[in-house]
């Protein structure tokens, strides 16, 4: 039992240092490394280990997500004398012998590594480095499911300074100071956020963290919760603090097994050690944090169904005022934040307000994850400093585009955001840059297109998206987002004309005036950005009835031409057998039966089909 | 107090208030849907998801929905920008699109705000079209015809299902644009926790929650000359039916009532008030055996069918406390299937009973096991009294130009007792004058409890009733009802009788009354006229109703007798509370 912020420092003291033995091997055992493959990694490097008797020399770590999408399953190498690392990529169980064998961060032949430009958190010096890591500081270096790892890396250190050295008020003024905004999309000043539930007067009050992750292909949040779910009850602990709060809500959704794993193993832990619950660290101030499970409806994301849903309704947004610092949970007090923005507060709480605002822009202080996917070269998870240019992430971190293809578009903001064209990639990315091109920060998602995305079909996608999606509450929501997506069909189709377009673009912005919750207000963001950066491509589905990209497919006919040497390969990989000819004749394609599949086309050798 | 302009006109209005309040003080009537108002019973539903009352408010990114957006000091409003008027055209617009278009032939034909809106918005050309919702019509229950395909998520509904009845059946189900208001797992009403109360059918704006008809039925009925077509009038439905004629309301309409029953071509038009002056003699005859007993109080009422499946389902463990007197439109079919078909030596599977009421649940009330015998029901049809009105109508019966004309003998003499039944404390009164004369043995002038009358969800009073201090509540709303019941089951209180009525004010504003929309004015008006028609009556006490008299005298020997209890008492049923 930690009962004194001196019992928590000698503890954090004595944890000094990882472990005696020289070689640390950190193996990235999030769901996506899991998924990948990495547990037979990890018991390959264990019964190596065991094998050669080396139990001494090596200390393996199984370690939240490194962010490494692009390379799992991967591990880290660390030498524990020299401080030296090598982070190797897409490892195969066999790869654990030769690894073992190493026994140092050094390339090893056949084995994948990762650039220094990509993983290298302590590397602080590297001139060509993007990456600032603060709310994925641990994440990928320790193990998740150990508190003392937590401790020994400053854990729970800005608790202690605030519950035996700050009053609530300064804990606010701090957060207010260090200018930092919401992570979870709106971007609203955290610090105004929590002084305006500090200035209730109620007994009651709760703190929820908004853990309902849902935009397509974003992972940001539940990198954090599997690599370093303590920071997140360590900032809820704060925050309850800071605003009077004795319960801590984390609303999870339910498909986040592993999240849910290492957060109630670190809400044991922590209560265990008295870091949690009852006269926390012997200053008299109590802290309860549950979990809640979400369904996974999109639009629990937005505070007040999410509230709702907690207590067991219908997840479905109201009207604000009143706002939940207000009347939120049970009518009382509360305030939801996203967890990146927790993970955020204890590293401004230890470092203080003016180191936080060094980093990022003047408006947007501090760094950004982003879930980089889409037809990047490297995908993965990335943390760089507010302020950074598309171009660098996208280039950068990412490699550019894979296959040697074009870059055309990068979406960001998940569903609700915009989409970008080539002429933004200098673009320095925060809250009011990305507003003001059409676009939003959203929680993080980062969705790059290429010259074979067809960006009608694109908007099509994110609006099917916030469809589904919606909870249907508001007319322009449930029917409105409906219509959009029927007319973005009928483009894609061929069935449109200008009226269409105009029509699309009217509702558009009526929707986005009248709907009721974020979801609405965002969702015809994809259509209104598409139609102001790759207008043509509208123009050319409406009035030449074509798709470049060739991905709408009533668009679209595949013909023989006379390159055609009568190979059969096209004919042969038809999944409809609508290919018709004798060998080293020309064939013909029936149109009738051809379902525009494009195999044939990406199958011939000779450019012998056009696709028109 | 804030300050705020509206359309460059300063407002001064109460905090709390909205922007839509503050723009009423200056009569600007901004266009709604969604929102729902009865200031009687402190009720605003306005859960902003129909985005019809959007207005510009200065230095606000989005439009504003009038109806929740509180009124704020020195705000500047605009209602009618032309972003603000194509908002709302457009809003329109959709919902409409997903409406269906057959306005001629749907039951809300005249009678729909959606219908209204596109006429005061002048919208004559739908610009959004597209694949339009497809539900099944749920029609298999007695009292209500759910229509999705008609929904506009407006969710009245819910507010009246939930927040005042608390019966919890409707709630939002399905996502996106297949997002629709229905019971769990979209079950038919038959098989959920329904009371039938209809206050959803109140609620909804549109065609979408409408009631089960039997105006057909009727016409067969009335066109068959091997039946007796006998009808029973509820004491609530004569202070209502002239509204569907233009009257004024809280006009009193029993006479005219009578002779357009009559001009249907009904054979003997009876009154439900001399039933209710019935129930009055056996439930107080229980009342004062439990008081004099002290066992089993308090007694509940037992005459609203909505508040019977309230109980049934939500409170079975108190199903012992309800009086086991049957309600008074299933007292008049017991006698007049009985007592009745005697006296004029008809069989009872060839006489007819048509009961008018303000209430769908007693549609549901007619069709249960317990209330028929030998396979012939004691009632036979339902209708409302907004049917009845229908089929005036069609007949082209000149309501508000009829004669008036007094109902038949023997079931049509009723006193101003039985009147009241119409009203929240109603039932209370009367079993209280009753009761009042039984113990004393004296015939009692003062006879007016006022405090037991009104429109308030909860009244509590304390009446001296021979020497005994009666302790006794009334509520009316199922939602008022809960909380007593709460109240019992805490063991707080000590109440001696409570009436309860499932409907807010009680059968005045019951499911099938003519629709007041959000004029809660006309539910005080017709409640003053049941209380005028009760003043105006010769006699004012149960008891002394001669044609019951004679009933006791000829048939039924007296109240509680082996007899009435075989014809005019029931049992209850506990049912699922899910």
């Amino acid at each position: 039992m930690i009962d004194s912020i001196d019992k928590l420092n000698q503890l954090a003291a004595s944890l000094n240092g990882r472990s005696a033995a020289d070689i640390c091997v950190l193996v990235s055992m999030g769901t996506c490394g899991i998924a990948a493959g990495t547990t037979p990694v990890l018991d390959a490097l264990k019964s190596e280990v065991a094998a050669k008797g080396l139990e001494k020399t090596f200390n393996i770590i199984e370690t939240g997500c490194m962010g490494l999408c692009h390379s799992e399953p991967s591990i880290e190498v660390i030498e524990t004398k020299t401080g030296k690392s090598m982070v190797y990529g897409n490892v195969k169980p066999e790869d654990a012998e030769h690894i073992v064998a190493r026994k140092a961060a050094k390339p090893i032949a056949g084995v994948d590594t990762v650039e220094k430009t990509w993983y290298y958190p302590e590397d602080e010096a590297a001139s060509d480095k993007i990456q600032a890591r603060i709310v994925l500081k641990n994440s990928g270096r320790i193990n998740p499911e150990k508190i003392n790892e937590y401790i020994a890396n400053s854990g729970y250190e800005a608790l202690g300074k605030v519950l035996t050295g700050m009053s609530s008020q300064e804990v606010i003024d701090e957060i207010i100071a260090s200018g930092l905004r919401g992570r979870g999309g709106g971007g609203f000043p955290t610090g105004r956020k929590w002084s305006f539930a500090a200035a209730q007067d109620s007994e009651e009050k709760y703190m929820i963290c908004n853990a309902d992750e849902g935009d397509p292909g974003a992972f940001m949040d539940r990198a954090v919760l599997e690599g370093d779910p303590h920071s997140v009850l360590e900032a809820m602990t704060i925050a309850g603090f800071a605003i009077g709060a004795k319960h801590g809500v984390i609303y999870i959704r339910a498909e986040y097994p592993l999240a849910i794993k290492r957060l109630q193993i670190a809400i044991e832990q922590a209560e265990e050690l008295g870091l949690l619950g009852k006269n926390i660290l012997g200053s008299g101030f109590d802290f309860k944090i549950e979990l809640k499970y979400g369904a996974g409806a999109f639009v629990c994301g937005e505070e007040t169904a999410l509230i709702h849903s907690i207590e067991g309704m219908r997840g479905e947004p109201t009207f604000k005022p009143p706002f939940p610092a207000v009347s939120g949970l049970w009518k009382k007090p509360t305030i939801v934040n996203n967890v990146e923005t927790y993970a955020n507060i204890p590293a401004i709480i230890r470092n203080g307000a003016d180191w936080f605002k060094k980093i990022g822009t003047e408006n947007s202080p501090g760094t950004k994850v982003f879930a980089l996917a889409g037809k990047v070269d490297k995908v993965g998870l990335v943390e760089v400093p507010m302020g950074t240019t598309l171009k660098d992430i996208i280039f950068g971190l990412g490699n550019g585009i894979c296959d040697g293809k074009e870059f055309k578009a990068v979406q960001t903001g998940g569903p609700s955001g915009g989409c970008l064209k080539a002429d933004k990639l200098e673009t320095k990315i925060d809250y009011d840059s990305l507003i003001a091109l059409g676009s939003m920060m959203g929680s993080g998602g980062m969705i790059v297109m290429d010259e074979d995305d067809c960006m009608v079909n694109i908007a099509k996608f994110f609006l099917e998206f916030t469809l589904d999606e919606s909870c249907g509450k508001c007319t322009p929501c449930r029917i409105g987002n409906k219509r959009l997506h029927e007319m973005l069909t009928d483009i894609c189709n061929g069935k449109a004309d200008h009226v269409t377009l105009r029509k699309l673009k009217d509702l558009s912005h009526t929707i986005k005036d009248t709907a009721l919750c974020g979801l609405g207000q965002t969702s015809p963001n994809p259509i209104l950005s598409t139609m102001a950066n790759f207008e043509n491509e509208y123009l050319a589905h409406v009035e030449d009835k074509k798709c470049d990209a060739g991905v709408c497919t009533n668009l679209i006919s595949y013909e023989i031409n006379d390159k055609c040497v009568g190979c059969t390969i096209c004919a042969r990989n038809c999944p409809v057998d609508c290919i018709s000819g004798e060998r080293k004749e020309i064939h013909r394609i029936d149109q009738e039966k051809c379902i525009k599949c494009g195999i044939c086309f990406h199958a011939c050798k000779f450019h012998a089909i056009d696709r028109n | 107090m804030i300050n705020l302009k509206i359309n460059n006109t300063p407002v001064t209005v109460e905090d709390g208030s909205t922007i839509l309040h503050a723009a009423a003080t200056i009569d600007i009537k901004i266009p709604t849907l969604c929102h729902m108002a009865l200031d009687c019973f402190n009720l605003e539903h306005r859960s902003g998801s129909c985005r019809i009352c959007v207005v510009e408010v200065e230095n606000r990114r989005n439009l504003a929905p009038a109806c929740c957006t509180p009124a704020e000091e020195g705000m500047v409003v605009k209602t009618n920008t032309i972003r603000a008027i194509n908002a709302r055209r457009t809003m329109l617009d959709l919902l409409l699109s997903d409406h269906p278009k057959e306005c001629l032939t749907c039951e809300k034909n005249g009678n729909c705000q959606l219908q209204d809106l596109a006429s005061d918005l002048d919208l004559h050309h739908l610009l959004y079209t597209g694949e339009e919702s497809k539900y099944e019509i749920d029609l298999a229950n007695k009292a209500i015809v759910r229509d999705l395909n008609k929904c506009i998520m407006c969710r009245r509904c819910e507010t009246a299902c939930n927040e005042v009845q608390t019966v919890g059946v409707l709630s939002g189900v399905g996502r996106g644009f297949e997002a629709v208001v229905g019971p769990a797992a979209m079950k038919p009403l038959d098989e959920t926790k329904c009371t039938f109360c209809g206050q959803c059918v109140v609620a909804c704006p549109v065609g979408a929650l409408t009631a089960q008809s039997y105006k057909y039925p009727v016409w067969l009925a009335l066109n068959n000359p091997k039946k007796t077509v006998v009808v029973q009038t509820a004491p609530a439905v004569r202070v209502a039916i002239g509204e569907e004629f233009g009257m004024e309301p809280g006009s009193v309409a029993t006479g005219k009532l009578v002779t357009a029953l009559r001009m249907l071509g009904f054979d003997q038009v009876f009154d439900t008030d001399f039933a209710a002056d019935l129930t009055i003699m056996e439930e107080t005859t229980e009342f004062i055996d439990r008081v004099k007993k002290g066992e089993n109080l308090p007694i509940l009422t037992s005459c609203c069918p909505g508040w019977v499946k309230f109980f049934e389902h939500q409170f079975p463990e108190l199903i012992y406390m309800p009086s086991t007197a049957k309600s008074p439109q299933q007292m008049f079919g017991a006698i007049a299937k009985s007592y009745y078909a005697e006296k004029i030596n008809v069989k009872p599977e060839d006489l007819t009973v048509v009961s008018i009421m303000p209430c769908l649940a007693k549609k549901y009330e007619a069709s249960r096991e317990e209330f028929s015998n030998n396979g012939v029901p004691d009632v036979d049809i339902v209708i409302s009294t907004r049917e009845l009105a229908d089929m005036l109508k069609e007949a082209g019966i000149k309501f508000t130009d009829l004669q008036e004309s007094e109902y038949d003998s023997p079931l049509g003499e009723s006193t101003g007792a039985g009147v009241i039944f119409g009203s929240s404390g109603g039932v209370l009164e009367a079993a209280l004058r009753t009761a009042a004369d039984w113990l004393t043995g004296e015939d009692l002038k003062d006879i007016d409890f006022t405090a037991v009358r009104g429109l308030e969800g909860i009244k509590e009073a304390t009446v001296n009733v021979a020497g005994i201090e009666v302790k006794a509540a009334i509520s009316s709303g199922l939602g008022n009802a809960r909380k007593l019941l709460e109240k019992i089951q805490r063991g707080e209180t000590e109440y001696h009788i409570i009436e309860i009525m499932a409907c807010p004010g009680g059968c005045l504003n019951g499911g099938g009354q003519p629709y007041v929309r959000n004029d809660s004015s006309i539910l005080e008006k017709r409640k003053q006229a049941i209380y005028a028609a009760d003043a105006d009556k010769p006699i004012r006490k149960s008891h002394q109703n001669p044609d019951i008299i004679k009933l006791y005298d000829e048939y039924l020997e007296k109240p509680g007798s082996h007899r009435a209890h075989e014809l005019l008492h029931t049992s209850y049923t506990p049912r699922e509370s899910n």
